[in-house]
């Protein structure tokens, strides 16, 4: 009678129940559940692969088809020209990349970590701070190339093409994204900090230099990263602004300059092998610098950071 | 009850004042200091005896009221502190502990939508008179939160930061050692202060977080139930440091553990809810403050005493 019971009770309970004379190792979990979990791993594993496969085969075609022609003359020269030609490298678009990315860097960094500052710790909600987030939204969002047409008419039509027009446009690529990451970054600074700077004393400006940037330094460089990244690999607004050169050349304006990706797109786009294996080669030139600057940024934060 | 109460004090004493006509059953027994019987170990009676009753108060509480926008959290407290004793605030959770004790230095400022009303009078002058700095008020009036805060930085940095931002020209070593000392943290991590202070126990951090109250060279230290996210062993730490502390600090600690408040402070101040019936709105008042021995044993009031018994409500 009493086991009756206890069986009907069990049989209520996916996987049983345990009851008073059931023992534990009755209580197994249904087929089905042992199906729908094995199910479940399946597919999320699935899904890591799926993703991972275009990535490892883009890294697999660089790398292999960029290192043919990656030597010591690729990294130092600058390009033939011709793109018939072989031998010469893409020292010239390297050099154009690191001024303008460098430059776009060293304007929107400190201005985007000010604003996302303001927006946090002295606009809130109000009217300035809504208008800042709104725009950056919007700016997110808005396709490269219509920045490098903002900064063709406002400025390249009267100045010129140039290495400063070219990082204009990749500074206004880059702030939204770091203002909205360090905002981010700086709201999970906890509260409880806060009150203890302030109750020690400290006025608003040391509490955000001395407590809440150090706390959030390692999340926005992240954010920082992430978008010098995104300005590193560029192409449709430097064909506006910087439009592109085979000189070697340092100058910030008066003078067309090239970055990577416009070598890279030039170099793909024309049907000659030795310029197409130069494209190859600048493409895993990108990856790389990328690559070492995002590693560099990562253990600079992390050096920089107490574990919790 | 031997001695002469001071001017101030007389002004809301004992139990039949103007107050108690306008506030219903409220009572402000500020009996004066007291010779207290509850004995703690290891401190000596000249240790109480510094707060001499003729001292002015440090803090004198007038007609304060609290609103966080536009609901009423604290009505009408008014009270004394005295310098150089442990002054408890006891209360159900929820009562306006934690808002009172924010008043003293100006933290309910950070608050968006906070508002203080009357004045906290710290020796004489009101806090919250235009023209003063709450910066300034907070260098001069130190806080220990309910759970430890140390910075993400290293130790010794934690303990220099409030020396640092108040532009302090000594000796920093000299200072951190001395501070760490004073808050019993020495010994312990004398060896590692390069180390950052997340690595340190829960009761270390909250010594931690004192001796970097201390470091700044305040003259009243409040703590809103420090020892309340910690262990017993850390918890007798804490308060055999308060009772060091109080040689040379006012104290005010805020603690829902009535044993606590009766063990480790000279003054209690019990705070209750008041329900309006109504409108269902709660505030809090101050029941009763006078000597912690008192207010545990002897409580004029009938709430006080149902809470200190342990009946509640
Ligand atoms: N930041 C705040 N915003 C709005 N209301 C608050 C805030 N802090 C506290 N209160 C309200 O004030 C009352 C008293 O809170 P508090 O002072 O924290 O009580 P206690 O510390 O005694 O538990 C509570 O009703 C609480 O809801
Ligand atoms: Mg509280």
């Amino acid at each position: 009678m009493n086991e009756a019971r206890a069986e009907a009770q069990l049989q209520n309970w996916a996987g049983g129940r345990l009851q008073p004379g059931v023992s534990l190792r009755q209580c197994r979990p249904t087929r089905r559940r042992v199906w729908r979990d094995r199910r479940n791993t399946a597919l999320i594993i699935l899904g890591v692969v799926i993703t991972l496969i275009p990535v490892v085969m883009i890294l697999y075609q660089i790398t292999s088809k960029g290192i043919r022609t990656m030597d010591w003359e690729f990294l130092t020269s600058s390009m033939p020209l011709s793109f018939r030609r072989e031998g010469g490298g893409f020292l010239n678009a390297l050099v154009g990349t690191l001024i303008m990315v460098g430059l776009a860097t060293a304007v929107s960094v400190p201005l985007g970590i000010m604003a996302a500052v303001y927006l946090v710790e002295y606009g809130k909600g109000n009217w300035l701070a809504r208008l800042i987030r709104f725009f950056s939204d919007v700016m997110t969002g808005v396709p490269s190339v219509f920045v490098g047409l903002f900064v063709y008419t406002a400025l390249v039509v009267n100045f010129g093409f140039g290495a400063l027009m070219g990082a204009a446009s990749l500074a206004i690529i880059m702030m939204p994204i770091i203002v909205r990451s360090t905002e981010e970054m700086l709201k999970l600074v906890p509260g409880e900090l806060k009150d203890a700077s302030y109750g020690l004393g400290a006025a608003k400006w040391q509490t955000v230099t001395k407590v809440v940037l150090p706390s959030a330094a390692p999340g926005i460089v992240t954010g920082v990263m992430l978008a010098v990244a995104r300005a590193a690999g560029e192409t449709a607004p430097l064909i506006l602004t910087a439009l592109g050169s085979y000189q070697l050349t340092a100058r910030l304006w008066d003078q067309p300059i090239s970055a990577l990706t416009l070598a890279i797109f030039d170099g793909a786009r024309n049907p000659f092998a030795a310029g197409q294996a130069r494209a190859w080669a600048g493409a895993l030139e990108l990856l790389l610098i990328v690559l070492i600057f995002t590693i560099v940024a990562r253990v600079m934060a992390s050096r920089s950071r107490f574990k919790r | 009850m031997k001695e002469q109460a001071p001017d101030t004090q007389a002004m809301n004493s004992p139990v039949a004042s103007s107050e108690a006509t306008s506030g219903g059953t409220r009572v402000y027994a500020q009996e004066v200091a007291p010779p207290v019987t509850l004995s703690v170990a290891g401190v000596s009676e000249e240790g109480r005896a510094t707060g001499s009753p003729a001292e002015p108060p440090v803090f004198s509480v007038r007609n304060l009221s609290v609103y966080y926008g536009k609901n009423l959290a604290l009505k009408d407290v008014n009270m004394d502190i005295r310098p150089r004793r442990i002054t408890a605030i006891i209360g159900p959770s929820g009562c306006g502990k934690s808002t009172l004790i924010r008043c003293f230095n100006r933290m309910n400022e950070l608050i968006p939508g906070a508002r203080v009303e009357g004045e906290v009078l710290y020796h004489g002058e009101n806090i919250y008179a235009p023209g003063v700095d709450p910066v300034v008020v907070r260098r001069h009036i130190g806080m220990v939160f309910q759970r430890p805060n140390p910075f993400p930085k290293s130790i010794y940095e934690n303990v220099a930061f409030g020396a640092r931002i108040n532009g302090y020209k000594g000796d920093m070593d000299e200072l951190v050692e001395r501070s760490l000392r004073r808050a019993a943290l020495w010994d312990e991590v004398k060896n590692q202060l390069k180390k950052s202070a997340l690595d340190l126990s829960g009761g270390q951090q909250q010594r931690l977080c004192i001796a970097r109250a201390i470091a700044v060279e305040p003259d009243v230290i409040l703590m809103d139930e420090p020892a309340s996210a910690l262990d017993p062993i850390a918890t007798t730490r804490i308060e055999d440091l308060m009772q060091e502390l109080k040689q040379d600090y006012s104290i005010v600690i805020v603690t829902h553990n009535m044993q606590q408040a009766a063990r480790v402070s000279d003054e209690t101040a019990f705070l209750y809810t008041e329900v309006d019936e109504a409108t269902s709105a709660r505030w809090g008042i101050l029941v009763e403050f006078g000597p912690t021995s008192r207010i545990f044993t002897k409580p004029l009031d009938k709430r006080t005493e149902d809470y200190v018994s342990g009946r509640f409500g």
